[in-house]
């Protein structure tokens, strides 16, 4: 990027995305990424690793995107991605009652686990799929089709999800991956949300941490961020 | 031993045509009578034979059915029929000279196989064939349509009705789902009932796992009324192994407490049937491994599957269609690899070896699921089965490639170790750049960022088609070295880009796979005759048996349409082309299959097969080093197979040179891995 040398500072942020499987977390992560979308893409198997910068500005966050697969046989593995993660995305969706359950037990999960201090934010995905995306995404043309068609396929309401975002203090969005609507908004709210302080140490000494950072003593500031939480809230 | 027999019982000389076959009728129905003469060398040539029995191809056995025709200017043709009856084996001597031999030394790949006269000879019937007058014709007879050599292979059928592949092109189509506008039940399942191929997984305990075609409701009383049948002869202690109902194969394997069923009307035999369900079981361990597929069985005897191989299935249904579609790699048990020069490849792999991390076990540079570079601990070898597993899942299905960004996938590969699981680093170089990569080079301080990702959003889709993808594949048995192995990904990364090595690849990939005339034309720059291009193998295919990698012509133009000049093509009649190149390509893997089924049948000990139908004629010939097949056009019969095209150069001639071309060609393949 253009800017990548510019003086503004710039940190690097771990962010993980959990939730259920076919839930649209790669769709997102291809949207912030990529600016793409893939109709019936294929299942993420295992995780994939990305990198994106988001522009403040006061700084730059440049995220190390950590897209998890869904399914219940890699449950077992997500500890490995959110360990020492500054952020997390738990992302449902709004057509799924049972991925808000999931959503949930991946919050409960990150508190409980995570390092404290993650900013977690919780996504509602698949807003096309819903009558009320007709107004931010008729620009596509796409909103009055669906509302025609196939009326309201929503099954969580938003004050349902955003009450229990607030009673936990997550972020909370609805996003459509499809349209691209929300999607920056959700990275831009979770890059301001982190604090300046664990930034701050982002250029910090001794970042080799965990199995993970073993080999990034190079790579200065993969870890480093979370350095001295991590060091805290290592008993997990 | 065979051949000894052979030459006893069924000898009959090639000679007597080469020297009679404008007088004498070659018909089956009157045996020709033993030459003495020949006879005579023979015996005389068996002591040297039985020494070099062992290590060269001698055994020439060849099916064809030759009838024959007069002509008023009192010329007689042959021509050959279907050869489903009558064999005529033809059991040739051999001096110990004779026979091709692989180069001793180490010949660069760019040594011409002119240069190897000495060790280029045909084996002993082939020579007297090419020598003699063999199968003379007039002008008038050749000038037949029937009888012309630019017939290409299939071509009746291509253009004719009744055809078995008839539908295959929509072999691939979804059915539609329950309750779609417009489609009812037993249209659906008609639908379902046209498809050629269907493969079924079910539990012993009748419980559906996955089925290639057709969703739940489809297909669920067709599971139970498979279970019933296949428990009925487990009790019996008596397991049913297939049977055939009308024009469809139906073979069944149990693997412990699951049942897999493959049902064909393509026509693969069932050892080639029961391969391919193997691979779908293997598939199956590699996301759970034995113990604890075992485990979850032996807890719940009917416990439903689906769940823990939720997302897999598109792996198993690329897997399939693969099968389906007719894959060499799978038919023979041998990876393809990119045709690179020797020192280039010394090149990529020492960089690779340089770059090796602690926590690496294998690791292998693919290009458009062709192999680079292989490198593995010294006690460890790949098996070709785990790597059709891993080069479906990152070529086959797009999982992995769609999602961009660098993969951490954990896999088990059932034949390294099926109890555990390894943890694969997967890289593609999307828009290879290797000036961004030369960029990276310089800007050594900021090192986390990946040369191969440019971080502003690029164009939706990337230009290299996914016959040129290269990926960077590391295996580790520690979950935990992800970092470690994309820091040797970026250090290897840089390094192929630094010395070239990434350009080679890159344009290796490009070139696709060679056409026979190219391989022929480049030792023999004379042959430019319009008949050297038209009256010529269609398509080969080789393996090396010790290096367990096949390689393969290109398919172009015969079975697949040239690249398309524009892009600009309208969608229909890009869509019509690729029905086209499917049906065509699947025609020539039916027969590959059929050849492969015939020479690899028990018993059978063939070490050449000759196939004459009306769609095409066709060779296989297996050796100890090597299996070769190949397919020209239905009027290549032998005696055309033996003196058409090339000039001076006839069709067998052709196929000696090309399979020394290929002999050189091993030299460059990556070694045993």
């Amino acid at each position: 990027m253009a800017d990548t040398n510019a003086p503004k500072p710039s940190s690097s942020v771990k962010l993980v995305l959990l939730g259920e499987a076919a839930v649209g977390k790669s769709s997102l992560v291809l949207r912030f990424v990529n600016n793409d979308f893939q109709e019936n893409k294929e299942p993420t198997i295992g995780a994939a690793f990305l990198t994106q910068k988001c522009n403040l500005p006061t700084r730059t966050i440049k995220f190390e995107i950590w897209d998890t697969a869904g399914q219940e046989r890699f449950a077992s593995l997500a500890p490995m991605y959110y360990r020492n993660a500054q952020a997390a995305l738990v992302v449902y969706d709004l057509t799924k009652p049972t991925s808000l359950i999931k959503a949930k037990h991946w919050v409960a999960e990150l508190q409980r686990q995570a390092s404290p201090g993650i900013v977690i934010a919780l996504v509602g995905n698949k807003l096309d799929l819903t009558s009320d995306s007709a107004g931010s995404a008729e620009v596509s043309g796409d909103g009055d089709d669906t509302a025609e068609d196939s009326g309201d396929a929503r099954k969580i309401s938003t004050e349902e999800a955003k009450t229990y975002a607030e009673e936990e203090g997550l972020l909370f969005f609805e996003t459509s991956a499809k349209t691209g609507h929300n999607v920056t908004e959700v990275f831009t709210a979770i890059a301001n949300a982190i604090p300046e302080t664990s930034l701050k140490s982002a250029r910090g000494p001794g970042a080799s941490h965990a199995g993970v950072s073993r080999t990034e003593e190079q790579r200065v500031n993969l870890n480093g961020p979370r350095d001295a939480n991590a060091k805290e809230g290592c008993a997990c | 031993m065979d051949r000894d027999i052979e030459a006893g019982s069924n000898y009959s000389s090639n000679n007597i045509q080469n020297n009679e076959s404008n007088t004498e009728a070659v018909d089956h129905v009157s045996p020709l009578p033993p030459r003495p003469s020949r006879k005579l060398s023979d015996d005389g040539a068996s002591g040297a034979l039985h020494v070099a029995a062992a290590s060269k191809p001698t055994t020439q056995v060849s099916t064809i059915d030759i009838s024959t025709l007069s002509f008023p200017d009192g010329s007689r043709g042959t021509f050959s029929t279907s050869a489903t009856s009558a064999t005529r084996s033809v059991a040739s001597p051999q001096s110990s000279a004779s026979g091709y031999t692989s180069p001793r030394t180490d010949p660069a790949e760019t040594v011409s196989v002119a240069s190897y006269p000495a060790t280029l000879r045909p084996p002993g019937d082939l020579a007297d064939l090419v020598t003699g007058e063999f199968n003379r014709r007039s002008r008038a007879w050749s000038m037949l349509r029937t009888q012309s050599s630019s017939v290409q292979p299939f071509e009746a059928s291509r253009t004719g009705a009744c055809d078995s592949l008839a539908g295959f092109e929509k072999e691939f189509d979804d059915i539609p789902e329950l309750g779609e506008k417009g489609i009812t039940d037993e249209q659906r399942l008609s639908l379902w009932k046209s498809k050629m191929k269907h493969y079924m997984i079910l539990s012993s305990a009748g419980k559906p796992i996955w089925s290639r075609h057709g969703d739940t409701s489809l297909i669920n009383s067709y599971m139970g009324v498979v279970q019933t049948i296949i428990s009925f002869y487990e009790g019996a202690k008596d397991p049913l192994l297939g049977f055939t109902a009308g024009n469809a194969r139906f073979v069944i394997s149990t693997q412990g407490p699951l049942y897999f069923v493959a049902i064909s009307r393509l026509g693969e035999s069932d050892a080639q049937l029961r391969s391919q369900l193997d691979a779908l079981y293997m598939q199956i361990l590699s996301t759970l491994t034995l113990p604890t597929l075992k485990n979850i069985f032996a807890h719940r005897p009917s416990t439903d599957l689906r769940k823990p191989l939720e997302g897999t299935e598109s792996l198993l249904s690329s897997l399939a269609d693969s099968f389906t579609k007719g894959s060499p790699s799978a038919l023979l048990g041998a990876l393809e690899c990119l045709r690179l020069r020797k020192s280039h490849r010394a090149t990529i792999n020492n960089a690779f070896l340089k770059c090796r991390s602690d926590k690496l076990l294998y690791g292998l540079i693919v290009a458009g699921g062709k192999l680079v570079s292989v490198i593995r601990p010294r006690k460890h070898s790949l098996h070709p089965s785990d790597l059709q597993l891993i080069f479906n899942m990152l070529f086959e299905s797009g999982g992995i490639r769609a999602g961009g960004g660098e993969n951490w996938v954990p896999l088990c590969l059932p034949a390294f170790n099926n109890r555990g699981y390894l943890y694969m680093y997967v890289s593609f170089f999307d828009s290879v750049d290797t000036a961004a990569a030369a960029a990276a080079a310089a800007e050594e301080n900021n090192n986390s960022n990946n040369p191969e990702q440019p971080p502003q959003p690029p164009p939706p889709k990337p230009a290299t088609s996914p016959d040129e993808e290269i990926a960077i594949i590391l295996i580790s048995a520690d979950k935990e070295s992800f970092f470690e192995l994309k820091s040797m990904r970026d250090k290897l990364a840089l390094q192929l880009a630094k010395n070239g090595s990434l350009q080679l690849i890159q344009s290796a990939a490009r070139q696709r796979r060679p056409r026979i005339e190219t391989i022929l034309n480049t030792n023999n720059s004379q042959s430019t005759t319009t008949e050297g291009q038209i009256g010529q193998l269609s398509h080969f295919l080789y393996k090396s048996r010790a290096n367990v990698q096949f390689c393969q012509s290109s398919l172009s133009p015969t079975f697949e349409s040239p690249p398309r000049s524009s892009p600009s093509e309208k969608d229909s009649v890009s869509s019509q082309r690729k029905t086209e190149k499917l049906v065509s390509r699947r025609r020539l893997m039916t027969l590959y299959h059929h050849l492969h089924a015939s020479i690899h049948a028990k018993h059978s000990h063939l070490k050449v097969l000759h196939l004459v139908s009306e769609d095409a004629a066709s060779l296989a010939w297996i050796t100890p080093v090597f299996e070769f097949y190949c397919v020209a056009g239905p009027n290549m019969s032998r005696g055309r197979y033996l003196r058409s095209g090339f000039g001076s150069w006839n069709e067998k001639w052709s196929i000696l040179r090309l399979v020394a071309w290929l002999q050189l060609l091993k030299s460059g393949l990556v070694g045993c891995y």
